[in-house]
């Protein structure tokens, strides 16, 4: 153990330089958030990840944030284990019927304001598993959608540049 | 009301199944078919449905030989299998969600992956609707003055896939974990009726993401089974290059997440790097980080160039140094050690009536896997050892990985230095003998994954079954946490690492 300890403190961090926010990304948000609520929150933003139904690609890629390479806490961005202590929802699938109920309890059980970030294809439109009479559809068609982050599952990149976008509308 | 069901083609008699032959038997053949598996002669490979019939895969252990055999139900009903062999039950309750069969004499008929939320019943046989919104559900009773109950999910606290389980315990310790699933039940079987091959193919590749390759193998040898294709020499082994990718991916990351959750972070962090580089070597080789649609019926759609294979040698002598230092990290720490042994044994006994695959069958000495015992081209020309245990706790399951770990590089670096030259696709005509049914049995990294398929005269997927080997892992692991305290369930959970999407369907 000490020896990775000790190259954990020689080494140079595996951490890479963050990636441009994209600008739709940004102009979608733009008009979401309000100047008093940027000053409240600050650049920091706590998520809670919610699977309405996703094949679990999606909540691999959005593990993978957390690894020394994207390093997603030095952007003030952290997963918190309850919506209780959420600023915003990552949503991920095409929301079973099954999951609409706790979908809907988690997002009344975070407090306001809050942000609702829908991730993959499926969370944007059903993906795949589109017209099935076990799905609702959309992220959208159950709670309200700030942003929508695609990809069938988005890559850690596509992840943070969307996220970045987000924190960096509720600073401007 | 009564709505028409969806169109099903009906099997026609000289629909032969290929690798394995499905024969049609009566209600004793299925009986006695049943009673084999309690004495534990045959391994239950799966159960599932048609709109009148159901379908038995079982493999005889001695041979190891697979067979399927089919029984009418005209009446709606069919013998439960799961009277006398539990493993069949949570299949037979999803028949019975799905298409309506009812298993006579099932000791469980309450509803599995039916939440009663999907506005009708059996959306794959006759279709009724209905007005409820949720039905109620009765978990199995656990009596006695300090028994207390915790509830937990869906929603979990990690990044993790929904599921609901109900925690009896006395003080801090489990006197029952019953799961409740289905909140991932996304209809995959309807949706593949009437699809076309390339569609069904990507859906298959979405039943568990995390096993994207897997599934799409499966799926892809059970249709060239069917329409007696061979995919070319350089494709076979691409798609084994990539499958053992996968398994190495996700065997980094789940032991570095099972020592998170006994809060040992610096192996998370480690495992977590390897991973990574692992997932960007794939996205450079193959154009997609977890190789998502990258296998089709007939071969492969991505080449590997030779820049991808100087950056896979790289990689793999990166991994082949780290690997030992890893599992001396892992080895050596005494304080995760005291999480991991002992703690959540599964019996020998248990994985063998189960006939559970993957690393929790073979930590608890059930030495099965399907690159080996059935067998698939082109892993009869690799020389790797299946790891094995017969200890059954966390500590085993790790450790098997770890072999399983060993056995991947084996088998990545001799693809390197033998790939084929040639085509990586067959050209193929999707009606040619249609209809026409095949089978497939492939081991991912959780397990084996078992396909069935019929591809109809109009050269679409009437009907395709894909079980995933967590189907008979779920159960064990609530055997497994029975005794243990409510604190070491995330260890025990994150050492079986069942899916939730691949058998909620």
């Amino acid at each position: 153990m000490q020896k990775f300890l000790l190259q954990g403190l020689l080494r140079r961090a595996l951490t890479e330089s963050p990636p441009k926010p994209e600008a739709a990304s940004v102009a979608e948000l733009g008009y979401t958030l309000g100047r008093a609520i940027r000053q409240k929150l600050g650049r920091s933003l706590s998520i809670r990840e919610v699977d309405a139904g996703s094949c679990n690609g999606c909540e691999l890629e959005i593990h993978a944030l957390n690894n020394a390479y994207y390093d997603i806490e030095r952007f003030g961005l952290r997963f918190v284990a309850s919506p209780r202590h959420a600023d915003a929802l990552i949503v991920t699938g095409p929301v079973t019927k099954n999951m609409r109920e706790a979908l809907e309890r988690t997002y009344a059980a975070t407090p306001d304001p809050k942000w609702v970030i829908a991730v993959g294809d499926c969370a944007f439109g059903c993906g795949v598993f589109a017209e099935s009479y076990a799905c609702v559809g959309s992220v959208a068609a159950v709670v309200p959608v700030d942003l929508h982050i695609r990809g069938c599952p988005p890559d850690p990149v596509t992840l943070l540049k969307g996220l970045i976008g987000f924190v960096e509308a509720t600073n401007r | 009301m009564n709505i028409a069901p969806k169109e099903i083609t009906p099997p026609s008699p000289d629909a032969g199944c290929r690798p394995w032959p499905r024969e049609s038997v009566d209600a004793a053949g299925w009986l006695a078919v049943a009673e084999e598996l309690a004495k534990g002669r045959l391994d239950l490979v799966s159960l599932w449905g048609e709109s009148a019939q159901v379908h038995m895969a079982i493999l005889e252990r001695e041979t190891p030989r697979i067979r399927i055999v089919t029984l009418d139900c005209p009446k709606g009903s069919f013998p439960s299998v799961g009277r006398v062999h539990p493993p069949a039950l949570r299949l037979e309750r999803t028949i019975s969600d799905l298409y309506g069969l009812k298993a006579e004499g099932a000791p469980d008929d309450r509803r599995w992956l039916d939440h009663g939320r999907w506005g009708l019943r059996h959306p794959g046989g006759a279709r009724e609707e209905i007005a409820s919104t949720s039905d109620p559900y009765v978990f199995l009773a656990a009596e006695g003055e300090p028994l207390h109950q915790i509830p937990v999910g869906p929603v979990h606290a990690g990044i993790i896939e929904p599921g609901h389980f109900r925690f009896s315990a006395n003080g801090e310790t489990v006197v029952r974990l019953e799961e409740r699933l289905g909140f991932t039940h996304k209809g995959v079987d309807q949706l593949m009726a009437g699809a076309s091959i390339a569609r069904a193919a990507n859906l298959a590749a979405r039943v568990s993401g995390d096993s994207t390759v897997a599934y799409g193998l499966a799926f892809a040898q059970a249709v060239e089974a069917a329409l007696g294709l061979e995919a070319p020499p350089r494709a076979l082994h691409l798609r084994a290059l990539m499958a053992e990718l996968e398994r190495l991916a996700n065997h980094f990351g789940d032991i570095g997440a099972i020592c998170n959750d006994a809060a040992f972070a610096l192996m998370h962090a480690h495992c977590a790097i390897v991973r990574e580089r692992i997932l960007r070597a794939a996205s450079g080789c193959f154009g997609h980080r977890l190789m998502m649609d990258r296998i089709a019926p007939g071969g492969v759609v991505a080449d590997l160039d030779e820049d991808g294979k100087q950056a896979l040698r790289g990689l793999l002598d990166w991994i082949e140094l780290m690997t030992p230092r890893l599992i001396a990290l892992f080895g050596d720490t005494t304080s995760l050690q005291d999480r991991t042994v002992g703690t959540g044994v599964v019996s020998k006994e248990l994985v063998r009536q189960y006939a559970c695959g993957g690393f929790v069958g073979r930590a608890s000495g059930r030495e099965f896997d399907a690159r080996k015992a059935v067998g698939y081209a082109p892993y009869s020309e690799f020389d790797f050892e299946i790891g094995l245990s017969t200890d059954g706790d966390v500590d085993a399951r790790v450790w098997v990985r770890f072999d399983e770990i060993r056995a991947s590089l084996k088998i990545v670096a001799h693809i390197l230095d033998h790939l084929p030259q040639g085509p990586i696709m067959q050209d193929w005509e999707p009606t040619k003998d249609a209809p026409c049914e095949g089978a497939a049995l492939v081991e991912g990294f959780r397990g084996d994954i078992f396909v069935w398929l019929r591809i109809g005269a109009d050269g679409a997927v009437a009907r395709c079954h894909l079980r995933d080997p967590s189907w008979f892992q779920w159960p064990l692991l609530e055997a497994a946490i029975k005794g243990n305290i409510v604190a070491d369930f995330p260890l025990c959970n994150k050492s079986f690492n069942c899916s939730y999407s691949g058998p909620d369907l």
